[in-house]
């Protein structure tokens, strides 16, 4: 999902603005953006729930019944009203990522899995919550997630459903396969999905569609984000060693802002929005 | 200040810290409000909340653990040992949930694990309801604070039974009690104060406000405000008006 705007009703204030831009660039790099919008609702007891994400949030517009039914004709009569964010975009991040290597690779960019026996100029560290053996701040964030198979829906845009307990995603992957996500437990541990988690995401997407009761379980995963206290990205630098990490849950969304502002640190001495320490770890912001 | 087992606490205000935006917005309400206790779950984060964990000790605050989403007597006291290793307190927050929806304690359970808890040693912070029986048989069972609920966890309806409140407050003179669940609003939390509460839990109407930092902040100046109130005496409500100023001899029948 490229949800900058929904995002920006808890994140801080950069996930918007820096977010807004993600979409086009992947566009560019890796193509297979879908320019749909989302569609935020509610269950009919949660309706306060949309209220309040409208309130805080920018971009949408209030859709009724019919407005929903027109945007998604499968999920008509499941909700009264929603939120329809027009500007929003999604992707499927592996295809994306394959697309981007690719690429890369035509390019004359090289990867490797080792470390090269050659002192390079400059070291990019992004291992993520690995990184934690320079970065002590970094904290690890649970999240899971399902990959279904449900053949008798079809979604155009990734649909978030609001509910106090468990607030779910739905992102349509296309040929009848759905992405559910994503929990969100203060916890490093990487292994594999709990029964609890299975249950609420799929409680919530059954609640949103009784078709989902039918879908195949096609797979489960869980793993652990890389976040600072402030769930916003940094850029540190130690040495010839830049740091890159902390992207959270914005990992598609910021990480064509972060890998700009870490090419024009590197390329022109550019000092970057999310740089807060400097060469030696002093703390400048 | 409320006292706790011997522990006097620097605040009135006890808050949560879950469902926050990000620990940086956490700890920011927690320095806006002052609050003199953080409360901090372990049953969901087990096995890899230490980051999380060190956090909320940094905070600076005497921390309770809790043993939220634990549902039988069994989970609660392990859970509670387990936050005796971790942050090596002898105080627990005693959460037995007994109804999924509601999410209301039950009661029973409750009982047995306040029992087994304060027999090995833990100061118990039972959340309960406002039922008399049952908190005489908390403090039966060796609980030196009781934590009635004001309205279901998270619903932010504020005080469901003001008259049971009153009531419980009557009847345990002595017993420090804290509101834990329910607050919405600190008009609230303020109620609670007024009504002689040593304290008040929230953590949802914090943390899911817009700005939470404001609002922590929100909330500490009106417990603050209803615990000054209760110390004040108020006067007593009635039917009639008094006029503050004597009507006799103005020409208030013209």
């Amino acid at each position: 999902m490229l949800a900058h705007r929904c995002e920006g009703e808890t994140a801080e204030e950069p996930v918007e603005r820096l977010g807004a831009a993600a979409a086009a660039w992947w566009e560019r790099h890796a193509g297979g953006v879908q320019r749909n919008g989302t569609l935020v609702l509610t269950l009919a007891r949660d309706r306060a729930e949309l209220d309040r994400f409208a309130r805080r949030s920018r971009g949408h517009r209030v859709v009724d019944a019919e407005g929903i039914a027109s945007l998604e004709p499968d999920l008509a009569g499941r909700a009264g009203s929603g939120l329809f964010f027009a500007e929003e975009a999604h992707l499927s991040p592996r295809v994306a990522l394959e697309t981007l290597r690719l690429r890369l690779a035509d390019r004359g960019v090289r990867l490797h899995r080792e470390a090269p026996a050659a002192r390079p100029e400059w070291t990019v560290d992004a291992r993520g919550l690995a990184a934690r053996d320079c970065l002590p701040d970094l904290r690890g964030v649970r999240g899971e997630m399902l990959v279904l198979r449900c053949a008798d829906l079809a979604l155009s845009r990734p649909v978030r459903l609001l509910h106090p307990r468990i607030p779910l995603y739905i992102v349509p992957r296309g040929n009848g396969v759905f992405m559910l996500g994503a929990t969100m437990v203060e916890s490093d541990r990487r292994g594999k999905v709990t029964v609890r988690s299975v249950l609420e995401l799929l409680s919530a997407a059954y609640a949103l569609h009784p078709a989902f009761g039918e879908a195949e379980i096609l797979e489960t995963g869980a793993d652990a984000r890389p976040a600072f206290p402030d769930n916003l990205p940094r850029l540190r630098r130690r040495g010839r060693t830049l740091f890159a990490n902390g992207l959270y849950r914005h990992g598609f969304l910021l990480a064509p802002a972060l890998a700009g502002m870490l090419a024009d640190h590197l390329e022109r001495g550019i000092r970057p929005e999310f740089m807060d320490q400097d060469i030696d770890g002093e703390v400048t912001a | 200040m409320p006292v706790f087992y011997g522990v006097e606490v620097g605040s009135a205000l006890m808050l949560g810290t879950a469902q926050y935006p990000s620990p940086a917005t956490l700890a920011g309400a927690f320095r806006s409000s002052g609050a003199g206790v953080a409360t901090v779950s372990l049953r969901r984060e087990a096995g890899g909340g230490q980051d999380f964990w060190a956090l909320v000790e940094g905070l600076g605050t005497r921390v309770l653990p809790n043993t939220a989403g634990c549902h039988s007597v069994k989970e609660a006291v392990t859970t509670a040992h387990m936050a005796r290793e971790v942050f090596g307190t002898r105080w627990i927050k005693l959460e037995v949930i007994g109804h999924a929806d509601t999410l209301q304690p039950d009661v029973v359970a409750l009982l047995e694990a306040a029992r087994i808890l304060s027999e090995d040693g833990f100061d118990v912070f039972p959340y309960c309801t406002e039922d008399l029986t049952v908190c005489g048989r908390l403090v039966d069972a060796g609980c030196r604070v009781l934590m009635p609920w004001g309205a279901p966890i998270g619903s932010g309806l504020g005080l469901n039974n003001p008259y049971g409140l009153r009531s419980l407050r009557a009847h345990f003179p002595e017993v420090p009690l804290v509101v834990d669940a329910g607050i919405g609003l600190p008009s609230h939390a303020a109620q609670a104060m007024e009504m002689g509460f040593d304290a008040v839990l929230l953590n949802t109407a914090v943390a899911k406000a817009g700005d939470p930092v404001a609002m922590a902040r929100a909330f500490a100046l009106a417990i603050e405000a209803g615990r000054a109130a209760c110390l004040a005496d108020p006067m007593p409500a009635r039917d009639m008006a008094a006029p503050s100023t004597p009507v006799i001899g103005k020409a208030f029948l013209s």
